[in-house]
């Protein structure tokens, strides 16, 4: 049996609706929800000397702000009613290829995520995540509208 | 296309700048040059110290650590490809990412302009020489590159930075020797500030001008007017400037995307020169072998031979020099010893790869000979241009991104050195960058003869302290190498995707999903519902 729920959240309103509909599925199946922010971020990217010096600064920074403005909002408004297990995870990475280790890790029935994310452009360059992670999820993902 | 003589009228600023400019790169060059003429061989043929200072720590190294470079190849390729890297550590700076940001400091115009200086003055036969010193320096970088990641230093603010200035304080220190240290560390940053302003900065800004006045129609084009090196030096130093002072992050994002697909590039344009040349290929690579040991000169003629190709090798790879070990101890590792892998595959992209490619077209055309250009960037234009008209436009984008990458990570070389001398604070930061700006323009209107001098004088100075302090480091690095190849042989060190619980690795999409694919997946719940 499945233990968790995971919902890709990226601040938009529509990663929002995502974890509401999670929140829903969670109860009605007793499971834990993960709320789970991925920072985006490539092992093989290109950075300069100065960057790579601060790198752990910048890391820590970017993780920092993703808990305080998306994740802990987030955590609070879906574990106040009380009734369900809420955490949030910061992670850096592919945000698709992120998400489904980390549903590996927790066990997930789902992965939610909201359908579009924060940037029109990007999507139409590089693909978005919902249809990344319907190509290499091996459970199933919902994507809300 | 002759370039390098000034149009008449141009009694000018630059040329005043020259004058002032070459005598003190003329004394400077001559002490660090000092060479022992070899006359019982054959009149006229000297040996400078720095070379053979240079060759014997690779060859030293090479042999203590028994062939290092080559067993560490297939490891340090796993390695840059995050096998081994620990997936909480994502969002860190990677192997791969360490690597590229020293490459891009380190293929600059001593890749296209210095092997064309090389084989110019010492016939095809450098190549070899070169690849050889190639070789060689791999395992100087990967001895440096192990002290650079032991003896970084993490300052109180999070922020991550080595080099030979620490492991010269702090190695020596350990070993008992800790003013003798201090001493190396301290003359090792004055190096690296003059290498730094000199092959660092100068000489990529003459060359970038040279082949950019050469495009825009040589002494008569555009580019030809008297002051023009100065100015094309001034826009390159806003350009610099702008990023390194006004911190206006996006053109060096921008560059530093560039750079890798124009070195590509280049490997692919010296292909097709090769290519539109494939039957004189046997005969470029016999000419090749054939004066690398026997030029017309006799011997005397090899050992000059050999010196250029040497020389330039040590120039472009920057092997001994410590400069790389600025650059890699950024990375995120709890073993030194993986960045020591990594590092070998610097020279072996840089020398190996790029330089032979470059070397191989220049052979092959036949421009090297060809007396009207200059040696330097030029007699590389020359090749391209042999096989479409525009290749030289091509060329000149790519030397001057080369150039500009290159500026940047000298930059940051000599600031990290001004700040070990003179302390952490905004002005030591602010005065390094602003004469680091004005040296571009100096560089970009001086002879090549001026700058080329300063700047070989000066950085291999740098290899002075550093190569004393490897040395005595020797055994330390020997201890780090060997026991991590034990323990990576015993297996105490698995590749992530080995080790008991499998947090699947980062980044590779086929990694992720496999595993998973072949047990079944739990049913989702949804399933019992409907």
């Amino acid at each position: 049996m499945s233990a968790s729920i995971i919902v890709g959240l990226d601040g938009s309103e529509a990663s929002g609706r995502a974890a509401d509909a999670a929140a829903d599925a969670a109860r009605r199946h007793d499971l834990r929800l993960v709320l789970a922010c991925v920072v985006p971020w490539s092992p093989y990217s290109f950075s300069t000397a100065e960057e790579n010096e601060r790198r752990t600064i910048d890391k820590e920074r970017e993780a920092k702000s993703a808990r305080e403005r998306v994740l802990d909002p987030a955590v609070a408004r879906l574990s106040a009613a009380g009734d369900l297990t809420v955490e949030g995870v910061v992670r850096h990475g592919h945000p698709a290829e992120t998400l489904v280790s980390l549903a590996r890790e927790e066990d997930a029935a789902w992965i939610i995520v909201g359908r579009v994310g924060q940037s029109r452009v990007r999507t139409l360059l590089f693909g978005s995540t919902p249809s990344s992670l319907i190509q290499l999820s091996p459970i199933p993902v919902l994507v809300v509208p | 296309m002759n370039t390098s003589l000034s149009s008449p009228q141009a009694a000018t600023f630059d040329e005043q700048v020259n004058d002032v400019f070459a005598p003190i790169s003329d004394f400077i060059t001559g002490i660090v040059f000092y060479a022992v003429p070899l006359g019982f061989i054959d009149e006229g043929v000297e040996l400078p110290l720095i070379v053979v200072w240079l060759v014997i720590a690779g060859v030293f190294f090479t042999i203590y650590l028994k062939g290092f470079q080559f067993r560490a190849f297939g490891h340090a390729i796993q390695l840059i490809k995050g096998k081994y890297d620990d997936p909480n550590d994502a969002g860190e700076v990677t192997h791969f990412q360490a690597l590229a940001t020293a490459v891009s400091g380190t293929v600059g115009l001593g890749n296209i302009a210095g092997v064309a200086v090389a084989i110019s003055l010492g016939g095809p036969g450098a190549t070899f020489w070169m690849i050889i010193a190639g070789l060689v320096g791999m395992c100087t970088k990967g001895v440096e590159c192990t002290l650079g990641v032991k003896y970084r230093r993490v300052y109180p603010d999070g922020r991550v930075s080595g080099g030979p200035m620490y492991y010269l304080s702090q190695g020596l220190k350990e070993k008992g020797k800790g003013t003798l240290g201090k001493v190396l560390a301290v003359l090792f940053c004055i190096f690296t500030l003059g290498g730094a302003v000199g092959g660092g900065n100068m000489f990529q800004a003459n060359q970038a001008f040279a082949q950019a006045q050469s495009v825009t129609g040589g002494a008569d084009g555009w580019l030809g007017f008297g002051a023009a090196g100065a100015v094309f030096g001034l826009v390159l130093a806003i350009l610099v400037g702008a990023v390194i002072i006004g911190g206006i992050r996006s053109i060096a994002r921008v560059t530093d995307k560039l750079v890798p697909f124009m070195a590509v590039f280049y490997v692919i344009a010296c292909l097709s020169v090769l290519f539109a040349n494939f039957t004189e290929i046997p005969n470029a690579l016999w000419e090749i072998l054939r004066t690398a040991f026997s030029p017309e000169a006799g011997f005397g003629g090899v050992v000059g031979v050999l010196i250029q190709g040497f020389r330039r090798a040590a120039f472009s790879n920057e092997a001994g020099l410590g400069s790389a070990a600025i650059a890699h101890s950024a990375v995120k590792t709890n073993e030194p010893a993986t960045e020591g892998h990594v590092a070998v595959l610097e020279p072996f992209i840089d020398t190996v790869v790029i330089c032979t490619m470059t070397a191989l077209a220049i052979v092959i055309t036949g421009t090297w000979a060809d007396e009207a250009s200059a040696p330097g960037v030029e007699t590389t234009s020359a090749a391209f241009e042999t096989v479409a008209d525009w290749f030289p436009i091509v060329l000149a984008i790519a030397v001057i991104l080369f150039a500009y990458s290159t500026m940047l990570a000298w930059s940051y070389y000599g600031l990290k050195a001004s700040t070990y001398l003179f302390g952490e604070s905004m002005f030591v930061d602010r005065t390094w960058k602003l004469i680091f700006c004005i040296f571009v323009v100096i560089g970009a209107s001086s002879t090549l003869d001026a700058v080329i001098g300063f700047s070989d004088s000066m950085i291999f100075l740098m290899s002075l302290p550093n190569i004393i302090g490897l040395y005595i480091l020797s055994r330390v690095v020997k201890r780090e190498l060997f026991g991590y190849r034990e323990r990576l042989a015993h297996g105490a060190l698995l590749p992530v995707a080995e080790r008991g619980i499998t947090p699947s690795p980062t980044g590779g999409s086929t990694a992720a999903t496999t595993g998973v694919d072949g047990t079944t997946p739990n049913p989702p719940p949804s399933v019992e519902d409907r």
